[in-house]
């Protein structure tokens, strides 16, 4: 049977071009990968070459016509054993059977993707901490080496690696003591090589490994961001479900104290912005190991975000043998009728502050610590804002594209209705951290803002 | 190949390899050298013949399915380096080992014998390709085969080719990470970051460069300061190999060789196929940066199709023979074709799947 070569498209936006020029003549052998014809377009002039083989039986648009549309008929070859005669021209009105690129229109039903879309979440609470249970004072730092240490025990496919994890017992001793007790094949000292080492963790997650990367700072990661996106997080979905990446990266984030600008910043709105990444910032030591345990036995890749400055601070963290936070749910630090501040890491104990002095002059605020930056509890923060109907999100970072403008826009979406106030923001100044004690002292939020911010959505300033 | 002439260090008087401290860098070369094809049964060369075949015709079917606007996007052809693909990944336990590549990847999904038609309706887009059509050409995956993709920045691949490797040595599962990348990568810090780490860590590992001469429009001598990419290994001290990726035999004698210094414990070997793509960089390259002839030279006489089907011929296949393998491929590649065209696109309800696994 005659084959129809048709005009090709050369790039993915090319619709019509000019046939310059035949390399062929009527009646000449083709071999597959012959350049049959040049075509030029307004970019370039490309190459035709055969798929098929046959004699080149009628040429249909002579060389040098313009504006020949893509997938118009140009030329018929005749296949092994058949006379170039017996070859009829296709008829000019031949429908086209199919539209390019369009394929067969099932996926078109746009409310079907409404099938898939992620429910809201059901009722998921916080475990059930049983009458009489011990509480024991813990250090951040501590409740997360916990937190490794028991799913490296439950878990041979667990181990960690970073920059000084191991021999050093980590550059902030959050890893201390775990070399001792799990060896060096599980507890890794990278060189400092921040792209290749989350490569190779990234990897081995794809490989059937749970690997805990540790950054020293989330600064560091942005020479590693590359696969912590690209990679970690797109991989299954392009997969369309095959490629499991389950790995943590973890380390500080945010501003530390008095380093300068490279070593102070926020990445929980970068990270949270992503779909395929879950991103948890906590605040206290029993968040810290709930969550850190929940993110390593999580089937997606976990970004955790630590706070240096909260490293050294003690809270009580229940004595339970398995104690395993739900991700994605905010959690209610403190009730109250006025206000709702809305705050993550290191701002939640700031919003606490504040809540305090609010009270001594007769304002409640309801605090509320979001715990996962994403998936993100917008029913905790809606419910709240019900109950308040004025918000304020206090947040350790930029302004600009922050969770916070993320908050702002959830409420004006799904939550106008309860506001008696417009929803108000503290962040940090929109600057690069400066190193001055007293610029540094300026730029950061603080409680005190808080609780500005606070009276002036309660119209009491 | 578009090489300059290689400057080979000639020792005067070369050490006995006991006292030699670069012996070790240069003895898998030194192997290779001293057998540089592998002795493939009549049964192999056929089959080597077949996949190749395979991999071109599937290859010019998509270029041409792209020229009808069935394709989208981008879309890197292998045409020309098909004897890098079969040449090694016939050499892989299947059952152990890993591949990673970038994003040239048909050709190695296609080594594994992987249908032809989920490829190419991945290709196209529809629901019954490999990724649900939620990947495309450029990312395609095969966990089944422990074929990890399909990646589209350009080196990523190799460092997690480094974590793949990495798993196989933690899980002591004997397998070794086979990681494709080409001229272009190797020019990417993380490439070095992940040398650096398999040395030191001896993972089991082997780095491939499919040097085909040009990183997009870019020829290798002036993208280059050192172009000649298995010696670049050496400041980590990994053994490298140069090798004739345009002959599958050569190719075969080469993985043979690395793959048995890696299953030895000895760490990774880098090894550099020298080859060459027929046609643009994607399907939206004019190739302006290389003339006519240079491709149509390395067609005419270092065609690694060409070069077995003579080889065959020789030794006594009839020329109707191949023919009719060619005939068989041809067809299967059409059925792919027609599958891929005629299979229904993703349902929208797939627009929101697979992004997360658990639900939060």
């Amino acid at each position: 049977m005659a084959i129809e070569l048709k005009m090709p498209a050369l790039s993915p936006t090319m619709e019509e071009g000019t046939l310059a020029k035949w390399l062929k003549s009527e009646g000449d052998e083709i071999v597959a990968g012959d350049i049959i014809a040049e075509i030029e377009t307004d970019k370039a002039t490309m190459e035709f070459e055969a798929v098929d083989e046959g004699t080149l039986g009628k040429i249909m648009v002579e060389e040098g016509t313009e504006g020949v549309k893509v997938g118009t008929v140009i030329a018929m070859l005749a296949g092994e054993g058949e006379a170039m005669s017996d070859i009829e021209a296709p008829a000019e009105s031949e429908a086209v059977e199919d539209v390019p690129g369009e394929g067969k229109d099932v996926g078109r039903d746009e409310s079907q993707a409404e099938v898939t879309r992620p429910a809201l979440k059901g009722d998921v609470n916080d475990p059930d901490i049983p009458t009489g249970t011990d509480f024991v004072s813990l250090s951040v730092r501590e409740a997360l080496r916990d937190a490794m240490a028991e799913e490296m025990r439950e878990d041979k496919r667990v181990f960690v690696m970073g920059e000084e994890v191991a021999e050093y017992q980590g550059a902030y001793k959050v890893t201390q003591g775990l070399l001792d007790e799990f060896g060096p094949k599980r507890v890794i000292d990278t060189p400092i090589t921040e792209y290749g080492f989350a490569g190779i963790g990234t990897g081995a997650a794809m490989g059937g490994l749970r690997p805990i990367v540790e950054f020293m700072t989330f600064n560091f990661a942005m020479q590693a961001i590359d696969h912590i996106v690209n990679s970690a997080a797109k991989t299954n979905y392009m997969s369309g479900g095959q490629m499991r990446c389950p790995v943590v990266f973890r380390g500080p984030n945010g501003a530390a104290s008095r380093v300068g600008a490279q070593h102070s910043q926020n990445y929980g709105p970068w990270y949270a912005s992503v779909p395929g990444l879950v991103v948890i910032a906590p605040y206290d030591a029993a968040d810290a190991k709930g969550l850190l345990k929940a993110a390593i036995r999580c089937e997606d890749p976990v970004v955790f975000l630590e706070n240096e400055l909260v490293y050294g601070r003690s809270f009580e963290v229940p004595d339970l043998d398995d104690y395993v936070l739900p991700i994605g749910k905010a959690r209610t630090m403190r009730e109250g009728s006025d206000v709702t501040i809305v705050a993550y890491s290191i701002a939640v104990g700031l919003a606490l502050e504040a809540a305090e002095e609010l009270s001594g002059e007769g304002i409640e605020a309801e605090v509320i610590d979001l715990r996962t930056l994403r998936p993100l509890d917008k029913e905790a923060i809606l419910d709240s804002l019900a109950k308040t109907n004025r918000l304020v999100i206090a947040e350790e970072g930029w302004p600009t594209c922050s969770i916070a403008s993320e908050i702002i826009a959830i409420c004006m979406e799904e939550g106008f209705d309860h506001l008696d106030a417009p929803v108000t923001r503290v962040c940090n100044e929109d600057v690069p951290l400066p190193y001055a004690a007293n610029l540094e002292k300026l730029a950061l939020i603080d409680s005190a803002r808080i609780v500005k911010a606070a009276k002036k959505v309660c119209y009491t300033e | 190949m578009a090489k300059a002439s290689r400057s080979k260090k000639t020792k005067a008087k070369a050490p006995p390899p006991s006292e030699d401290s670069d012996f070790s860098l240069s003895s898998l070369q030194e192997a290779l050298d001293a057998e540089k094809r592998f002795a493939a049964s009549e049964e192999q060369l056929l089959h080597f013949y077949e996949q190749m075949l395979l991999i071109r015709r599937f290859e010019e079917r998509a270029g041409q399915l792209y020229g009808l606007g069935l394709i989208g996007g981008f879309c890197h052809l292998y045409i020309g380096q098909e004897a890098v693909a079969i040449g090694l990944q016939s050499a892989l336990d299947n059952d152990r080992d890993s591949v990673i590549t970038g994003y040239r990847d048909h050709g190695h999904m296609l080594a594994y014998g992987i249908d032809p038609k989920v490829i190419m309706a991945e290709l196209t887009g529809r629901q019954a390709g490999i990724s649900k059509g939620k990947g495309g050409s450029m990312h395609m995956f095969s966990t089944e085969h422990k074929f990890y993709g399909g990646h589209g920045i350009v080196g990523a691949q190799v460092a997690l080719g480094g974590g793949l490797a990495l798993a196989h040595q933690y899980n002591e599962d004997g397998g070794l990470c086979l990681a494709y990348f080409g001229d272009g990568a190797a020019n990417q810090g993380q490439v070095y970051e992940t040398m650096n780490m398999a040395a030191l860590w001896n993972l089991p590992m082997v780095f491939v460069v499919e040097n085909n001469q040009y990183a997009m429009g870019t020829a290798v001598r002036r993208s280059s300061a050192e172009t000649e990419f298995y010696r670049r290994g050496a400041a980590f001290r990994i053994p490298g190999m140069d090798v004739n990726g345009m002959d599958v035999l050569e190719v075969r004698q080469a993985a043979e060789i690395a793959f048995k210094h890696v299953r030895d414990g000895n760490g990774p070997v880098l090894m550099e196929c020298n080859t060459y793509r027929y046609r643009g960089h994607s399907m939206s390259d004019p190739a302006k940066y290389r003339t006519r002839e240079e491709v149509q030279d390395i067609k005419d006489h270092k065609d690694p199709i060409e070069a077995l089907k003579k080889m065959l011929i020789e030794q006594g296949h009839a020329e109707d023979d191949l023919k009719a393998i060619d005939k068989d491929i041809r067809k299967t590649v059409s059925e792919a074709a027609d599958f891929a065209e005629n299979s229904p696109e993703p349902g929208a309800a797939e627009l929101y799947t697979d992004v997360l696994v658990e639900s939060y």
